[in-house]
């Protein structure tokens, strides 16, 4: 097979690119209620800034390309991929991770769900799937069973608990 | 990644203005298909200058009765929207057929519309790609191209454009509007997308300084007699093997009018007019779909592992066409095919 380019990590110029001294950005965000700011670099995304910056590592890095939904969070309300957002485009932003749905110590109604119905194994998932749970029953799209699943295609579980996960929305939803 | 400057447009024109200044930037709004890009280092942007905050995110009525759509509507709010669920939910049912829903909330109209292809070879630096590195060959043609193009491929490319949205919109005869340092130009949008050729790197007819300010669409809506089948290897979160987009109107039993494009089997959504043509005065049934079906697939060419698609399109084709014609759209929730 020809081979006419080099993987990047060997190309020549790379370690010019890299010598560079990165220039941090001033980024504004309310996580979990709280106002924080912070200094990242552009490509900073913001799942590294809640995890590296912010030490919240509810959210979890899968495969870090918006394929498997671990990182799941929402900002403004609305269930993203933190893996394929940069922190500086959400400068301003309300974002909502695993850490901030509880409240006064009581667990959400998911995260109770998801105890009840053991809907999780290894539990690295989780997170992603109750954040995007939480953005699911928000929209109010789904109501059948087959309408859930469909709406949560883009969190994959590894450990294939998607029948109790499927029955913990239901019961968060009202609809066990 | 590469290190790259980030920059935000005050407005259209800024952003223009930036991007003309600088050839290595790129305009980032949703971000879903370019930062993973940049994260293969298949995209090395020097900038990128965020747009994702230009007062481009309405729905509009037009003066001819269509509706004339913001680039900046995220997917999710476009497939939602009550005028396009009423009046065209071919359009919504083909942006729900697509990529997750956190995915849709994140990802721009015009996002859509310019998405790269997910060919393996596209996203791997090691292997050659005329489309990544013009002249360095096709890694496909030989390789692994189950999930490549049956229609309109060249020697230089066999790459599929890998949205279901822009499907709808060839269907529907949508318009591109584009702003670029000129001024406005409007793009038909089966003019949008390009076929490989021997410049497979240009995916489409916006001029690298131009940029996506609306999708218009024209009054008909075809909202009674459509439907998206998305044919794929797993139920939901997949991209098409096949998809069809088909839109009837029907008058006494008989084709009025009719829309037909296919999703997954070339490199810009395959709108074929001349089995459009074909229908129009025949009677709604299955011998008149099955011809149109040997029309759009007239000069279909498989490759090693991918010639299966022929015959899966066409059967898609007369399936698609069969819902439209009963009124009884796929469900995107419920995947029997009926």
């Amino acid at each position: 097979m020809q081979r006419t380019r080099m993987p990047h990590a060997i190309q020549p110029d790379h370690h010019r690119l890299r010598a560079r001294v990165p220039e941090k950005m001033p980024v504004a965000l309310t996580v979990n209620g709280v106002e924080t700011r912070l200094k990242v670099a552009p490509w900073t995304t913001l799942l590294d800034a809640l995890r590296d910056h912010l030490d919240l590592t509810g959210t979890k890095k899968g495969c870090d390309h918006g394929q498997c939904g671990a990182c799941t969070v929402l900002v403004d309300g609305r269930r993203i991929n933190s893996c394929l957002t940069f922190a500086v485009m959400q400068d301003g932003a309300q974002v909502t991770t695993i850490e901030g749905l509880a409240t006064n110590g009581a667990l959400h109604a998911l995260q109770q769900a998801f105890i009840d119905h053991d809907a999780f194994q290894c539990g690295y998932c989780t997170p992603g799937q109750i954040c995007a749970a939480a953005g699911l029953i928000a929209e109010g799209r789904a109501k059948s069973a087959g309408e859930i699943r469909e709406l949560m295609s883009g969190n994959i579980c590894r450990c294939g608990a998607y029948p109790n996960i499927v029955a913990a929305i239901q019961q968060a939803m009202g609809r066990s | 990644m590469i290190d790259f400057q980030y920059a935000r447009a005050n407005d259209v024109a800024d952003a223009v203005r930036q991007m003309a200044a600088d050839p290595t930037a790129k305009f980032i709004a949703g971000g879903t298909n370019l930062i993973d890009l940049m994260k293969e280092d298949v995209e090395r942007p020097s900038r990128l200058i965020d747009i994702s905050r230009l007062p481009l995110k309405t729905i509009e009525e037009t003066a001819d009765g269509g509706l004339r759509i913001g680039a900046l509507v995220p997917n999710s709010d476009l497939a939602y929207h009550p005028a396009i669920e009423q009046r065209y939910p071919m359009l919504s049912c083909a942006i729900l057929a697509g990529a997750s829903q956190q995915l849709r909330n994140m990802a721009s109209t015009g996002g859509n519309l310019l998405q790269r292809t997910r060919c393996y070879y596209f996203y791997d630096i090691a292997t050659p790609c005329n489309k990544r590195e013009p002249g360095s060959g096709c890694a496909a043609i030989k390789g692994l191209n189950r999930i490549h193009a049956i229609l309109g491929a060249s020697e230089a490319c066999i790459a599929t454009h890998p949205s279901d949205m822009c499907v709808a919109l060839a269907a529907l005869d949508a318009k591109v509007h584009v702003h670029g340092p000129a001024g406005e130009r409007t793009i038909a949008f089966c003019e949008f997308h390009r076929l490989p050729g021997n410049m497979p790197q240009r995916d489409t007819n916006l001029h690298r300084d131009e940029i996506v300010t609306a999708v218009e669409l024209p009054a008909r809506g075809f909202a009674s007699n459509y439907t998206y089948l998305k044919l794929r290897d797993r139920l939901s979160y997949a991209f098409a093997l096949v998809s069809v987009a088909a839109a009837l109107e029907l008058e006494g039993g008989a084709i009025k009018e009719a829309r037909l494009a296919l999703g997954g089997v070339a490199h810009k959504p395959w709108r074929d007019t001349a089995a459009e043509a074909a229908l129009r005065g025949q009677a709604a049934n299955q011998a008149a779909f099955a011809h149109a079906a040997d029309l759009v697939l007239r000069d279909a060419r498989g490759h090693t592992h991918n010639s299966f698609k022929i015959e899966l399109a066409r059967r898609g084709i007369v399936r698609a066409l069969m819902q439209a014609a009963r009124g009884s759209p796929q469900s995107q929730s419920n995947k029997k095919i009926l």
